[in-house]
Parts: C-alpha cells; sequence; structure tokens
C-alpha cells in the first residue's frame, strides 16, 4: 500500500481520538440536557444515544470548522434538533418527573429542606411552563453551566439577543413561581 | 415564596442540577461507539484492498487514495449508522434488558456493516 492511506487512516485514528476525548467530556452535558429536554430518563437515554451517532457522522467537519472553538455547542446543537424532531414525531410534550430530577432527591430529613424541596418542583414546574426557547436556554445556562456565547451558537443566535432571552427567561419564570405560590398559599 | 432575581437564579441552579447518565447507557454507548470505529477501519482497509485488484481503480489509487478513503469510508460508516437506528425500535422492543439490547446492536451494526460491505464490493 501507499503511504497516503496509511496517512488517512492515521488521521482517522486521531480523529476517533478527539471524538472520544469530546464524548467523554460530554457524556454527562448532553445526557442532562436530554432529560431535561423530554423529562424521563428512558427517552433521555435514546436522545443522547442519537445524538452522539449522529455526532459522530459529522464530527471531521465539524472540527474542521469549529476553527478550534469548543464543541459542546455543536455537540448540544444536534441535541436540541434532536429533541424537536422528538416532539414532532410523537406530538409530545415535556414532562418532568421531578422525583427523578438529580437535585430534588436528595435525601431529606428536616423541615426546611422539605420546604426547599417544594421550591425547587415550583421552579421546575415554572420551567416546563416557559416557551421552548426560553426553557432551553435556562436548561443550557443552569444545568450545562454554558455561557453566553456558547448558548447562542448553539441555538443560533447572536450573543445579545441570547442576553435578552435568559433575561426574559428568568423574568416570567419569577411570574409563573410568584403566581404558583401564591395559589398554593391560598390552598392551605 | 419572594424570590429575587439572584436568589431565584441561584434556585434554578440548584433545580436544574446536572443529571449523571446511567451506568449502563454509557457501557451501551462506549460498545457502540467501539464497534463503529472498528468496523469501520476495517472496513476501509478492506475497500481498499478490493478496489486495487481492478486495474481500472490503479490510476486512481496511485493519485486519490486519501480522498477516496476518506469520503468512501464517512459514506460508508453513515449508511451503516443509518440503517442501525433505523432498526432502533425494533430492537428495544425485542430485547430482555439492558445487556441483550447491547448484543442485538452490536449483531445489527455488524450485520448491516457487511451489508454495506457487499454493495460497495459486490464481486470480493
Amino acid at each position: 500500500m501507499s503511504a497516503a492511506p496509511e496517512s488517512a487512516r492515521a488521521d482517522k485514528a486521531t480523529l476517533d481520538a478527539a471524538f472520544a476525548e469530546l464524548y467523554k467530556a460530554h457524556l454527562r452535558d448532553v445526557y442532562s440536557y436530554s432529560y431535561y429536554r423530554v423529562g424521563n430518563h428512558h427517552d433521555a437515554e435514546d436522545l443522547t444515544e442519537q445524538t452522539f451517532l449522529q455526532a459522530y457522522r459529522h464530527f471531521a467537519r465539524a472540527q474542521k470548522e469549529s476553527q478550534g472553538r469548543p464543541l459542546r455547542p455543536w455537540l448540544i446543537r444536534i441535541a436540541h434538533n434532536l429533541a424537536a424532531n422528538y416532539y414532532r414525531d410523537r406530538s409530545r410534550r415535556p414532562q418532568t418527573n421531578i422525583d427523578d430530577a438529580g437535585a430534588i432527591s436528595t435525601p431529606h430529613t428536616t423541615e426546611g429542606l422539605v420546604q426547599d424541596r417544594d421550591d425547587l418542583a415550583r421552579i421546575l414546574r415554572g420551567v416546563q411552563q416557559l416557551p421552548d426557547d426560553r426553557r432551553e436556554a435556562l436548561i443550557m445556562r443552569f444545568a450545562l453551566g454554558m455561557d453566553n456565547r456558547e448558548i447562542a451558537r448553539a441555538l443560533g443566535r447572536t450573543d445579545g439577543a441570547t442576553k435578552v432571552l435568559l433575561h426574559r427567561a428568568i423574568r416570567q419564570l419569577e411570574e409563573i413561581v410568584q403566581k404558583d405560590a401564591n395559589g398554593a398559599g391560598r390552598h392551605e | 415564596m419572594s424570590e429575587t432575581f439572584s436568589e431565584l437564579e441561584a434556585a434554578l441552579k440548584r433545580a436544574l442540577a446536572p443529571v449523571e447518565p446511567p451506568v449502563e447507557l454509557e457501557k451501551r454507548l462506549e460498545l457502540t461507539l467501539d464497534s463503529i470505529v472498528e468496523l469501520a477501519a476495517d472496513e476501509l482497509e478492506n475497500w481498499e484492498l478490493a478496489g486495487l485488484r481492478d486495474p481500472r481503480n490503479w490510476p486512481r489509487a496511485a493519485l486519490g487514495p486519501t480522498a477516496a478513503v476518506v469520503v468512501g469510508g464517512g459514506a460508508a460508516v453513515g449508511l451503516v449508522l443509518l440503517r442501525t437506528q433505523r432498526r432502533r425500535p425494533k430492537r428495544r422492543a425485542a430485547s430482555r434488558g439492558a445487556l441483550d439490547l447491547t448484543a442485538r446492536t452490536v449483531r445489527d451494526v455488524a450485520r448491516e456493516a457487511l451489508r454495506v460491505f457487499d454493495d460497495l464490493a459486490p464481486g470480493r
């Protein structure tokens, strides 16, 4: 064999190693995003699997086009598009089973913590009531710790538009949570 | 609940805590990706050898082997993935647990890779 295919194989090995790194670094991010988008572990697993399979197929081009920038927004964008298809195909809406959420399933032993649990559950319910783009921006910011620039790349928006989106999302969530709390107070 | 903006942000951080992926998913995904990577490598090698047996391919093999391998390999892997993905609902429905599902996925990937190879090099 000539040297050229050898170098193609070496390139492929380098690419595969880079993909393995990407996978290890962001499996939790993709899974968290998927979980908060679809609201159950079963579909989140499917979505995560599909995201990485699709990412593998397009990894070489993405790496070339990223010009050294982090690939996490690209990965989350794949998950975002797949999640959108998931809803389109199955006509579903996200449903977060809050008892399964990692933060809320930690043991609670005091009254204060039970109150805390209620508050967090209320916030999760509020997040699910937000319009899709606002909910996604909050998931990316708070579950994945992405900054404005990363979120902007994942959502295909400008940095400025993303900043506004996040601000409005939190404002709206504040109103929803407040309303929910007032309603709950009246029933008690 | 009277939250200020920053209190709400702090609460959001706790409510939307990162969720650890299940261990079974990690194992299954790593196995699938490993299989795909290995099959793609074998496929590339076999395909190159099969191509070189035909004299019509010699000039191309001499001039542009890298491009052929990269483009062809990508397409072949893409095909295998697409076909394997298409069978996912059936696999999931038929499987008896995570291990069984993993085994079925690997078998499907292998079967689809062979089919793609047959399509690409029918006379081998």
